[in-house]
């Protein structure tokens, strides 16, 4: 992202008089998840350097949200980390109510609760399907598949979509929840923790795996901070950093749930993070059904959004770590500026960090537990 | 019971039927084309052998085509999916569909690749696979092509000229990913082709043979499997098997998720299909050799017995019959456990490919040579064993001995495997990788700190 590696094989110092390869992987390839293109030069199969090539999605998101109104921005939001859409939406939503000072309604609130959980799960559960696949086990992602499938089908029913998922409106819901949406949820709930373990035992325990995992990618706390990594791979390093608890929004306030955190730093400590991530999930959803309040969706919002003129910054933990929103605004109905602070885009500042030095098997194990989406990246 | 009746017979008549075939044919041909030949050799050494070629070739290439479907079926399974089921009744014409899809389709040379290596690459790689199945023994008399003394010999060879074409297909595409695939094949088959090599060895010490039907023999004379004697060697034979074929969790030549399609990244259309017919005839091949081996080839404790029950005029064909079920049985239990290990487990990287070859298989299988070795002269010294010649005679006390002492050689060997991994280095050397123990790791929980 920064040093530009030149395109030109040159000797390196090493025993042997040996000519160094520059591979050009992506932007289509099976495991850049989606069009990342990482320029490797190798020594043999070793990553002597890398830089990362991004842009190939690049939509002007953020250029498009200065020429609508308020309303019309959320959407654009769902489409930015098309895998957590709610997160995303949950995101601007938050962004401009913290703006103009409107309150959400109980109800509105455990209810966005629940759904920006479901949808971290299944944003956990592609990670942990691609992830795998990544490092060869085909079965994990399709077993994967079946719980996310069954997640995106309550999405289905509640938004209408499955995956660019759209209810959250500027002052609470747009609709409240369908009549069988809390059976639905707790039957997936009571399901849930048995799959978990079903993949633990392919995986966690596996050599193969812990081959592959085990001191790869390795970044302790101190570069992590200093990369301003978020999310999983920095409480993989053992920095105890989630901002449902750093600075509560919604009703996590009230909820019971803990953060996971990492030791070692590495691909190993960053999957059991998550897997317990989900474990959390489910826990936070569960409370949250149990405490939903009866009431309005939707607080007292002005016909016309106008948020007053200065600058806003909110931010909500997104499954991949951080989303950040810089609202600037001129008092208008459509914002001056609106920043986004992705956290995708800031972890996979840590790949170079990450993958020198190791071989291009590792770079695609690193890769994937970044946990990295370039619609957000790229926007 | 009728239709297996219809099938010894025709198996006993089929030929006699033959051979006054080829004598009239014989009748009616000019002398001078003829003259040194007699009928019988005729029969014997160009009709026949072309005949079971012919039907070689057809079985084993229905049993390649479906041997893709049953990859997809049981992987299926295990994923609880259904797998192809819209080609025909139970997806079963999906094989025929694919071939047809694979011939039709664009047959792609990159612009800069060697035209003619990429050409003849995947005809090497499908000439070695098919020329071994000459020399397996599907079954008794008939229904094995050819039994040459040095089988296991010739298998390894020619298996290993089957890498050529891996390697060249990679060189020729001249493009990067299947560079890096054919280096990673290579450096696989050297490391495995000797771990094979190094533990057939072991096995050979009972076998007295390197013919693959004297193979058999030598089990059918003794009444016992050497899987029984030869427990650590089997092992080592069946995981680097799977690395020979180049399979889950050792396709690193072809790892979709690093090199996208390995060294066969460039090739389409019918030269790809070529290639994964190879890697599918390998699977069988493989297979076949590890039944050979250690599970008996087509012999089965008891088939004497239940031929010799049967009239005289059918017992030969009889056997045969059951034989050839029997090695396709054992077969398809291996390729079974081949499909099964492909979709359970995750992919080996470079490194520890090699250092599981060379740290594990490897010293493994050198370990396992001397104690069969000393197990075999012991168990001569105590006269539990004679050879007579060539062939082992041995009492129930000295396969129950062979038995206990190749189960107890494990132990030795594991000891030694322990050992040289503890001292040793990674392969790895400039390796991220410290000394983090492999043991199960958890994550801390903490309540989530608040900033001042």
């Amino acid at each position: 992202m920064h040093t530009a590696i030149p395109l030109v094989t040159h000797h390196s110092e090493t025993l042997f008089d040996a000519e160094e390869m520059v591979l050009s992987m992506g932007p289509q390839h099976p495991s850049t998840h989606g069009v990342l293109r990482v320029i490797l030069k190798l020594d043999g199969e070793r990553v002597v350097d890398l830089d990362c090539d991004i842009g190939y999605l690049h939509r002007g998101a953020e250029k498009i949200f200065e020429n609508r109104l308020y309303p019309m921005i959320a959407p654009y939001f769902d489409r930015l980390d098309y895998i957590a859409a709610v997160s995303n939406g949950l995101l601007y939503v938050e962004t401009v109510e913290k703006a103009m000072g409107i309150e959400v309604p109980p109800r509105a609130q455990y209810l966005r609760v629940i759904l920006t959980e479901l949808n971290r799960l299944s944003s956990h559960l592609l990670w942990l399907a691609t992830h795998a696949l990544d490092i060869g086990g085909f079965t994990v992602f399709l077993y994967a598949f079946r719980e996310r499938e069954e997640i995106l089908k309550i999405f289905e029913n509640f938004f209408g979509a499955r995956l660019t998922c759209h209810a959250f409106r500027i002052g609470g819901m747009t609709y409240d929840a369908y009549p069988e949406f809390e059976a639905q949820v707790r039957a997936f709930c009571d399901l849930f923790p048995k799959r978990l373990e079903e993949y633990e035992t392919l995986l966690n325990e596996n050599r193969i795996w812990l081959g592959r995992t085990v001191g790869i990618g390795v970044i302790s706390a101190e570069d992590a901070i200093s990369l301003g990594l978020t999310g999983a791979p920095l409480r993989g390093s053992g920095v105890d950093y989630d901002v449902r608890k750093a600075s509560p929004y919604e009703c996590y306030a009230d909820l019971d749930f803990d953060i996971p955190i990492g030791e070692n730093g590495d691909t190993f400590d960053r999957y059991l993070v998550r897997m317990e991530e989900m474990r959390q999930s489910r826990r936070i959803i569960l409370q949250a059904l149990d405490r939903l309040p009866d009431g309005p969706v939707l607080g007292k919002v002005p016909k016309v959004i106008r948020v007053p003129a200065g600058e806003v910054y909110h931010s909500v933990e997104g499954p991949k770590g951080e989303l950040g929103l810089y609202l600037v605004s001129d008092g208008g109905t459509k914002p001056y500026r609106l920043r986004m602070r992705p956290a995708s885009f800031i972890n996979l500042a840590a790949l170079r960090k990450m993958a020198i030095g190791s071989l291009v098997s590792d770079v695609v194990a690193v890769i994937g537990s970044l946990d990295i989406v370039l619609g957000e990246i790229d926007r | 019971m009728m239709i297996q009746w219809l099938w010894i017979t025709a198996l006993h008549v089929a030929p006699k039927w033959l051979e006054s075939l080829v004598e009239q044919l014989f009748a009616a041909l000019p002398v001078w084309l003829t003259s040194n030949l007699t009928p019988t050799d005729a029969t014997d050494f160009i009709v026949w052998p072309l005949l079971q070629i012919g039907v070689m070739l057809l079985i084993v290439l229905t049993v390649v085509a479906y041997l893709t479907l049953a990859e997809r079926k049981v992987s299926a399974w295990i994923q609880v999916r259904v797998g192809p089921n819209r080609t025909g009744p139970l997806g079963l014409l999906q094989p025929a569909a694919d071939g047809i899809k694979l011939l039709i389709k664009e047959d792609v040379i990159p612009f800069k690749a060697d035209k003619v290596v990429f050409t003849l690459a995947p005809i090497i790689s499908m000439v070695c696979a098919f020329i071994v199945l000459a020399v397996l023994p599907y079954g008794p008399h008939y229904a094995s092509i050819t039994n040459i003394n040095i089988g296991l010999l010739f298998i390894l060879s020619v298996s290993s000229v089957g890498v050529l074409g891996i390697i060249l297909g990679g060189w020729a595409s001249n493009s990067k990913y299947p560079l890096l695939g054919a280096l990673r094949s290579s450096a696989q088959m050297v490391s495995y082709e000797a771990a094979i090599g190094l533990t057939i060895v072991s096995a050979l010490i009972f076998t007295r043979t390197f013919s693959m039907q004297g193979i058999v023999e030598a089990q059918r004379s003794l009444g016992v499997w050497f899987i029984l004697f030869l427990f650590p060697s089997f092992i080592v034979f069946l995981v680097s098997a799977v690395a020979e074929t180049n399979r889950a969790p050792f396709d690193l030549a072809e790892a979709e998720s690093e090199l996208v399609g390995g060294f066969h990244t460039e090739y389409s259309g019918f030269r790809f299909s070529i290639f994964f017919i190879a890697e599918y005839t390998n699977m069988v091949v493989v297979s076949a050799i590890a039944a050979t081996l250690y599970l008996g080839g087509w012999y089965v404790p008891g088939m004497d017995w239940v031929a010799a029950q049967l009239p005289a005029a059918y017992r030969e064909a009889a056997l045969t019959l059951m034989g050839v079920t029997a090695f396709s049985i054992k077969c398809g239990a291996i390729l079974y456990l081949f499909i099964w290990m492909r979709w359970t487990f995750p992919r080996y990287r470079y490194d520890q490919l090699m250092e599981l070859g060379w740290k594990w298989l490897m010293p493994a299988a050198l370990a396992n040579i001397v104690l069969t070795a000393t197990i075999f002269i012991l168990g001569k010294e105590l006269g539990l064993v004679r050879s007579v010649k060539g062939v082992l005679e041995m009492a129930w006390q000295g396969k129950v001995f062979f038995t206990v002492a190749g189960f107890l050689s494990l132990f030795p060997i594991l000891a030694l495997l322990n050992a040289i991994n503890r001292n040793s280095r990674s392969f790895n050397l400039r390796a991220q990788r410290t000394t983090i123990p492999l043991s199960t790791r958890k994550v801390k929980l903490s309540p989530g700190v608040k900033p001042a």
